[in-house]
């Protein structure tokens, strides 16, 4: 029986672990979240999609690839590692109470008590009205969502979704009641308050920010899978540039779906796919377009702002170095524990360098773990 | 209910809590940067490590993604 | 004058001929000090595998020390201490002890002293007191901090220069190439030949260790010529860090780091540090030493108008000023404070 390796337990990897099963493959999915979902559903896999949880899918969660050789072999391996949130840096954005705003999620998904909390959203994309209606349902009070593309672009988006009406009904139904506003974004955050462009200072609890979502091509490239403006080169039936490797999922949830499930099937099922894959490819390119950064973004940071977290490197101490290896190497910038995680995405807008390179282990681990690879 | 202690603190938390969830019910900060700034979760997904802690005597653990189980002993530079 | 390189041995170079009255143009393809700079570990150290080695190491420590570097270098004198596992490395311990200057045996529980956590059972080591730790890449930029630098490469050396990668050509009456293991581009016939290295780095761990180790068993594996050797060798960073190596290897010019040979590396480490286990590793890499037949580098006229200054094998740190110095004395023809001939590439002609 052929074999398949999925990486990411999140919708893609879950719809690809389904599919590969039933091109009747033997299926092991791997996760380093204690529980499956991923950052979207974090355990709580929606019920239409409880077919994917097929009992021939050998699932170890919790488990940290550090490297190329400690990746169980397979005939074939799926990576669906998913996306994390952009963040650019502006005053006060390294204080406790500001969080990503799917990482403000995510820990009241994970048991952290929001009732009663003044929460303020901002940043860009349909992330946020999103998690301020999950907010919202758990009790928080929603101050402000404060989206910083400019209304006319929203407007006119908006317009198009009369193509896609599942997705206006959704849209209408997170944001009822919700005070949205565009052409608004984070100027600074101060204790207890953050100051909106537009709006002022607003006194709240947390702020949640997001920019936008990077995709985490850390282990794809570390395979030697080709990445090109930050997302990795696949074919039709998902494939990267190596044979065997497969990719999935760094876009909606309905389009990761189709990416796992083309990945996992074989060709024959996997083709009809490609259509509603190739709809939504659209869809999250239209997107991306309407909530494409606006220019005054990159000016939020001043020359003491820190924008390497992990090293406290200030963005005057870096955006005058010639490229993002002489940043590393002259500055810290992104030589912390985060390996440029963080700073490297919001240095790319800022100044744009792309991506450096990537170098085991791929997350920070215990050196233990580093002591027994063979060839 | 699960009981852990937070910098010799006792605390109940739910079963599924995580333990950066539950630091966060106590405190704002996690660590301190380099400069001494106190920080907290930003990610709240494992990539970002502002949310280490020392569990169970080990460093630079990532709170975010790691479960509470009985009897932790969580402690925070800030 | 045309100094190819601005590696820690270019901007050295650079520094002191410029303080010698010289016009310097460097000549870097890709950052500064960007490649075997960055990649090793920082430590101004004295060895004496040959009497040449202990007079350069000696002189360029001497000349690190007197300089004023700015705080980003993030240098300390922590001091090497070799370790001796056993009565014959005891015996080496003597024999160091009676060359190097102000060095300090140390006893099993002397040993234990300076550093508690490494294993019972050791003999003992030598404690260099004056040896230091720095990061070398802000190093080579503060040395370059009054260069020129143009970001190129030399495409072919010319009768009267060089010609660039952008085919602009660049006339100087004499050119330095001081590029590592590239120098076999621009003169094949050099015996350099890349020899890789592996580190690790970890998170930070303030107080988990003092001076830069360095095992004695070292000299066994490090200076022979086996294909591949891993040896005992950690380094605390003013951060909390400690830098974990180190590997050498001949044969493999792939920058990848190799999953084997680099837990080959931590072993030996865990076995003299059994406490390294618990620590955070956030990075590895790789980097590729000049290697040279005799272990000693390349420095001085290649032709009327070419000097050389490559081949520090995983001393380029430490040597690199007593390099820019002897250089910069035969520019200005005065006499060197140590002997040059050791170190002239005619030996191999």
């Amino acid at each position: 029986m052929p074999s398949t390796l999925v990486i990411g337990g999140g919708p893609a990897g879950l719809a690809a672990a389904w599919a590969a099963v039933q091109a009747g493959d033997q299926v092991t999915l791997l996760d380093d979240n204690p529980a499956l979902g991923g950052q979207i559903w974090r355990g709580a896999i929606p019920k239409a999609y409880h077919r994917f949880l097929d009992p021939r899918i050998t699932v170890r969660t919790g488990v940290q690839i550090h490297s190329a050789t400690q990746i169980p072999t397979a005939d074939r391996l799926i990576l669906a590692t998913g996306t994390r949130e952009r963040f650019l840096p502006f005053p006060g954005w390294t204080l406790p109470h500001v969080l990503g705003a799917g990482g403000l999620q995510a820990m009241v998904k994970s048991g952290l008590p929001i009732a009663g909390k003044r929460v303020v959203i901002t940043g860009t994309g349909p992330l946020l009205l999103a998690v301020g209606a999950y907010l919202r349902k758990r009790g928080a009070k929603v101050v402000l969502i404060a989206e910083q593309a400019p209304f006319a672009r929203i407007a006119q988006f908006t317009r198009e979704l009369w193509r896609e009406p599942a997705k206006l009904i959704q849209a209408a139904q997170l944001g009822w009641g919700l005070r949205y506003r565009a052409d608004a974004w984070p100027i600074r955050a101060d204790a207890g308050s953050v100051t909106i462009q537009g709006h002022g200072k607003i006194p709240c609890d947390y702020v949640a920010c997001g920019f936008g979502l990077v995709a985490n091509t850390e282990l794809p490239a570390l395979l030697g899978c080709a990445i090109d403006a930050g997302q990795v080169v696949t074919d039709s039936k998902q494939r990267t540039t190596i044979p065997h490797i497969y990719w999935a999922g760094a876009g909606s949830v309905d389009r990761s779906i189709l990416e796992g499930q083309i990945a996992g099937f074989d060709l024959e099922r996997a083709r009809p796919l490609y259509p509603a894959r190739d709809r939504a490819l659209r869809f999250d390119r239209r997107i991306d377009q309407a909530f494409r950064l606006r220019s005054e973004l990159s000016s939020l940071a001043t020359p003491d702002t820190i924008v390497c977290r992990c090293e406290d490197v200030p963005f005057g101490a870096v955006w005058q170095q010639r490229d993002w290896r002489s940043a590393k190497l002259q500055t810290r910038c992104g030589m912390g524990p985060c390996q440029g995680r963080i700073c490297g995405p919001a240095l790319e807008h800022l100044c744009g360098w792309p991506a450096g390179s990537v170098r085991p282990p791929i997350f920070p681990t215990r050196l233990e773990n580093l002591l027994d690879e063979r060839r | 209910m699960i009981a852990i202690r937070i910098n010799g603190q006792s605390l109940q938390v739910a079963a599924g809590t995580t333990v950066a969830a539950a630091v966060m019910t106590v405190q704002p900060g996690f660590r301190r940067s380099v400069t001494g700034e106190i920080r907290g979760p930003l990610c709240g997904m494992g990539i970002c490590m502002e949310c280490r802690v020392t569990l169970n005597g080990h460093p630079h653990e990532r709170s975010c993604q790691t479960l509470c189980a009985p009897g932790m002993e969580v402690a925070t530079d800030a | 004058m045309l100094i190819a390189g601005a590696g820690i041995v270019g901007a050295a170079i650079a520094a002191a001929l410029r303080e010698a009255g010289a016009k310097c143009l460097v000549v870097e393809p890709e950052i500064v000090g960007g490649g075997a700079t960055a990649a090793g570990m920082g430590h101004v150290v004295v060895m004496d595998d040959s009497p040449a080695q202990l007079a350069l190491t000696e002189y360029s420590r001497h000349l690190w020390d007197a300089l004023p570097l700015p705080p980003n270098v993030e240098r300390e004198h922590r001091g090497t201490l070799w370790v001796a596992a056993d009565a014959e490395e005891m015996a080496e311990v003597h024999r160091k002890h009676s060359l190097y200057p102000a060095s300090e045996i140390l006893d099993s529980q002397a040993l234990y002293e300076a550093e508690p956590e490494l294993r019972p059972g050791l003999a003992g080591g030598l404690l260099v007191s004056g040896d230091s730790v720095l990061y070398a890449p802000c190093a080579a930029a503060w040395l370059l901090r009054l260069s020129p630098v143009r970001y190129t490469a030399i495409e072919a050396l010319t009768h009267d220069g060089a010609r660039l990668a952008d085919g602009t050509p660049v006339s100087a009456g004499l050119t330095i190439l001081a590029c590592g293991t590239g120098i076999t581009r621009l003169l094949p016939n050099l015996p350099v030949k890349p020899r890789k290295g592996h580190l690790a780095i970890t998170d930070r761990y303030p107080g988990f260790l003092h001076h830069q180790l360095v095992e004695l068993g070292y000299l066994k594996s490090a200076h022979g010529h086996a294909n591949e050797s891993v040896a005992f060798n950690v380094q605390p960073r003013s951060t909390g860090q400690l830098l974990i190596g180190s590997s050498r290897q001949y044969g493999d010019d792939s920058a990848e780091v190799r999953p084997e040979l680099l837990s080959r590396m931590l072993r030996r480490a865990v076995e003299y540090m059994p406490r390294l286990v618990d620590l955070q590793v956030i990075r590895t890499w790789t980097g590729f030493r000049a290697a040279t037949p005799d272990s000693l580098p390349l420095i001085g006229p290649y032709s009327d108008r070419v000097w050389v200054a490559a081949g520090h094998e995983g001393l380029g740190i430490t040597t690199s000023l007593g390099t820019a110095r002897l250089l910069a004395d035969r520019y200005i023809g005065q006499p060197p404070a140590i002997p040059c001939e050791p170190y002239l590439p005619e030996r191999f002609a």
